[in-house]
């Protein structure tokens, strides 16, 4: 046919069409309003509140110690990390010190936290792209942190291990013994992963160039973690306001300065090698003495606002707590790191196809309960 | 720059400081707070983002409040060239119809989150090209947030 009556008979004509909320790609119950053309993406609008729960408003109502426990359902992969976020903002504005063991505690299951965050990550991400087999990859080395969470915090996914002033309990006494075991299995497994998909071409091709963003437009719109450090970011919280154990240990904040997704993913690997260096560095260091400070049963926080940030294995979460010098905040607001990577999704996809969508999403990393709250 | 050198540009930046109501507090908060009338806030973030000495170009956090009588918005700004803070209110005591300028053509995180404080506060944003609920449904009737909110259903209970 000529090219005339193709245009007259085949009209190219933008359309709606619906991803998600319960599409695999989305991790989670997300759902994503494209406007597209054939096989082009005009515009993608996140359709939002599946999972909220209105986190914020139930914090209002409960006792410091309380609150503690619903952070881990927001970002559940970061879970040590949102506790540990609350706890330390409540600790500072009591003023209070808490042992050594316990900085170096929180700062080792963190990391732990951020392995096992990243190789499921690692895992889904190949996924998304059509490999099978870093899924089982992934989880088989995360089962291993799992267990050692369930041996010592009592719980594989929402662990609820911190609380103002310290831990629930001390570490269990075969902890040292197999975090050390499990570091030397991950040392010879974090190669594997670079041989499966590092390394390969169809993974690359599927990766490099696709949606790049500037470092202006990380800041702009208030991208942090690892998102931000791809586009060459520095914002790694563990390095410009350290806490806990953090300011003992030396270790490389992971930037890479591309900005696509392949840099996204060299920044997550990288990180899972800093981890285990940090881990390394505290293992054999475990202070002794005791595991907590006592509080107050009804801790009552002076009037004043307070703000902590530390990093997730999102990026950077937030808490700001508005107190009256009451037994409840007054307002308390989560900044998710989720939410603000989120909002820049539309401006790195639009132009792309629907594959590179699914492949830059799983590059974002989100977890929808963080985003929802 | 420190938080004194910061409060001292601002204050050159207006020629009458007390009609803006502009105001520093460093008490009761880790950061240099700093309250304005409504009506100077976009005025004042684009300079505060735009000036080469304060250059904050990153805004990290944006939480509506309910302080009560007032409905608020709090801006939380960091220079990533400076690395210095600033936390910038703003505050109306009308809740029937509660408006302030939008900053999302400042720094475009802020189009999420003034959606998400439009949603829980029922705070408008002058200029926000897309106003509507983040996480509600469109047809709840409320805004769960704001401290005089009857919650029906029972879902948190007081």
């Amino acid at each position: 046919m000529e090219t005339a009556t193709i245009n007259n008979n085949f009209k190219s004509e933008e359309y709606f069409i619906n991803m998600g909320p319960q599409h695999p790609a989305t991790h989670g119950v997300l759902r994503l309003l494209l406007t597209i053309d054939g096989e082009i993406i005009k515009k993608v609008e996140p359709d939002l509140g599946y999972i909220h729960r209105s986190i914020e408003k139930m914090c209002e109502r409960d006792s410091y110690q309380q609150i503690v426990h619903l952070t881990d359902r927001m970002d559940y992969l970061s879970s040590h990390i949102n506790n540990e976020a609350v706890c330390l903002a409540v600790e500072n504005a009591l003023e209070l010190e808490v042992p050594e063991r316990v900085k170096v505690i929180r700062t080792i299951i963190d990391e732990l936290t951020r392995i096992s965050s990243h190789t499921l990550w690692w895992g889904v991400m190949g996924m998304d792209v059509g490999a099978l087999t870093s899924y089982f990859y992934g989880f088989r080395d995360r089962e291993m942190i799992n267990d050692i969470f369930e041996e010592t915090c009592g719980a594989r996914l929402t662990m609820n291990y911190n609380i103002p002033g310290g831990l629930m309990q001390d570490i269990h006494p075969n902890f040292v013994k197999r975090v050390k075991e499990f570091i030397a299995h991950f040392k010879t497994k974090l190669p594997e992963y670079d041989k499966l998909l590092t390394g390969n071409i169809i993974f690359q091709k599927r990766t490099k160039g696709v949606g790049v963003l500037s470092k202006e437009d990380a800041i702009a719109y208030g991208a942090s973690g690892p998102v931000a450090r791809g586009s060459g970011y520095s914002c790694d919280v563990r390095k410009h306001h350290p806490y806990s154990a953090l300011d003992k240990v030396s270790f490389n904040e992971a930037l890479h300065t591309e900005g696509d997704s392949y840099a996204r993913y060299l920044v997550r690997i990288q990180e899972m090698w800093e981890s285990v260096s940090i881990i390394e560095q505290l293992i054999d260091n475990i202070p002794e003495g005791d595991f907590k400070v006592a509080t107050n049963a009804v801790i009552k926080l002076p009037k004043g606002e307070y703000y902590q940030k530390v990093e997730t294995a999102r990026g950077e979460l937030g808490v700001y707590i508005i107190s009256t010098g009451g037994k409840n905040p007054h307002r308390m607001k989560f900044r998710s790191p989720g939410l603000s990577n989120l909002s820049l999704l539309n401006h790195i996809t639009v132009g792309g196809k629907i594959g590179d969508l699914v492949a830059t999403m799983a590059t974002i990393d989100i977890v929808v309960p963080d985003i929802d709250r | 720059m420190t938080n004194q050198e910061i409060k001292e540009l601002i204050t050159t930046w207006f020629s009458g400081p007390e009609s803006a109501h502009l105001e520093f507090t460093e008490e009761g908060s880790q950061f240099l707070n700093l309250s304005i009338d409504p009506e100077y806030l976009h005025e004042l973030m684009s300079w505060l983002k735009t000036n080469n000495k304060t250059s904050f170009d990153y805004l990290f956090c944006l939480t509506g409040v309910d302080w009560g009588k007032e409905l608020g918005v709090v801006y939380h700004l960091e220079s990533t060239s400076h690395r210095h803070i600033i936390v910038v209110k703003v505050q109306t005591s009308d809740r029937e119809n509660p408006v302030f300028d939008s900053v999302q053509d400042i720094w475009p995180t802020a189009n999420f989150h003034e959606r998400e404080v439009f949603d829980l506060f029922g705070i408008k944003f002058k200029g926000h090209p897309n106003l509507k609920r983040l996480f509600m449904p469109e047809d709840w009737e409320g805004f769960p947030l704001r401290k005089d909110y009857e919650d029906e259903v029972n879902m948190v209970v007081k």
